[in-house]
């Protein structure tokens, strides 16, 4: 497993208050770990913070699981 | 009671009327302030006046791009919190809705409701991470009576109060409010210009008898500012003598 997504499990965990074994790269934020609207809000931002990339409006709409985060960021990040 | 010692705020429209009654109510409570005005001068002034350790941000809310950075500039004055928002910049252009000017009724819903809008949008952000957060925008009785002449500044007005409801709901679950407070006839250079006959008539509306004055707006913008008022959000206090109860 990559660092960054050992990173991005942890903020998961962290922010959605769910177990960390429930955080597989399928889990979709909505669907698997009872994410809302504004908790993929605030997982965009602590992304961001964490990783010092800006993720656009348009790009964080497409960002519906733990994998779409990591891979993004693996691309984005300097 | 309502101490605010150790909480931000933005207060914009600050040097103004019931402006600066809102920031000294806030400085009064202990918050500690950045104001906004869109006239550097006369806005330094009034932060002067002000006792305690506040800062001045001039911004021209007419300027989409100034109006998006004043937020960011406010949390890096403040030291990197912003738990109070006050929309409280306002302008009119008055006219009968035939003879309105498109300019006139762009200028002042970008003023009233857009500016009021981004600086929201820009302040839930911190408010988020914080998980603290109050904003209070300062609507007017005619938002919800109208008022002949003022079709741009009812609509804005109304406008306000709805966009707040809606903030409310979408941001209730982080600890963050979003109310409005509508002033009545509050005692101005304007109204104390006014001919006795019209200063009797308007007064005649008005069951308390009497204008109000921007310390009774200070006050209500106080309460919503509170740690107490956490489980009052979606409203609008109105603040009028009575002079229409909605």
């Amino acid at each position: 497993m990559s660092e960054t997504a050992d990173r991005v499990k942890k903020i998961v965990v962290e922010h959605l208050g769910v177990e960390a074994d429930k955080v597989t790269e399928d889990a979709s934020f909505i669907d698997d770990l009872g994410a809302d609207s504004l908790d993929i809000v605030e997982l965009v931002m602590a992304f961001e913070e964490e990783f010092g990339v800006e993720i656009p409006d348009d790009a964080a709409e497409k960002i519906t699981t733990v994998k779409d985060a990591i891979t993004y960021i693996d691309e984005h990040k300097g | 009671m309502f101490d605010l010692t150790g909480m931000t705020a933005l207060v914009t429209g600050a040097s103004g009327g019931i402006g600066s009654a809102i920031a000294r109510a806030l400085a009064g409570q202990g918050a500690r302030l950045a104001v906004s005005g869109s006239n550097a001068d006369k806005l330094e002034a009034f932060r002067a006046s002000l006792n305690g350790d506040h800062v001045a941000v001039a911004c021209d809310l007419s300027d989409a791009a100034a109006v998006d950075a004043l937020v960011p500039q406010a949390v890096a004055a403040l030291g990197g919190r912003i738990d109070i928002l006050v929309n409280n910049a306002g302008v009119t252009r008055d006219n009968l809705a035939m003879r309105m000017k498109d300019d006139e009724w762009d200028q002042v819903i970008r003023v009233n409701l857009e500016a009021a809008f981004r600086l929201i949008r820009a302040a839930a952000k911190p408010m988020m991470k914080q998980r603290f957060g109050r904003v209070v925008s300062i609507t007017s009785v005619v938002g919800q009576t109208g008022n002949p002449g003022q079709a741009n500044y009812a609509a804005s007005k109304a406008g306000l109060v709805g966009m707040s409801k809606a903030l409310a709901q979408e941001l209730a679950s982080r600890n963050i409010t979003v109310n409005c407070v509508a002033p009545g006839f509050i005692r101005s250079a304007m109204t104390d210009t006014l001919p006795e006959a019209q200063k009797s008539a308007l007064l005649g509306r008005i069951p308390a008898g009497d204008l109000g004055t921007g310390d009774d707006i200070g006050a209500a913008v106080v309460y919503l500012a509170s740690r107490e008022a956490g489980y009052v959000t979606g409203q609008t206090l109105h603040v009028n003598g009575g002079m229409a109860m909605i």
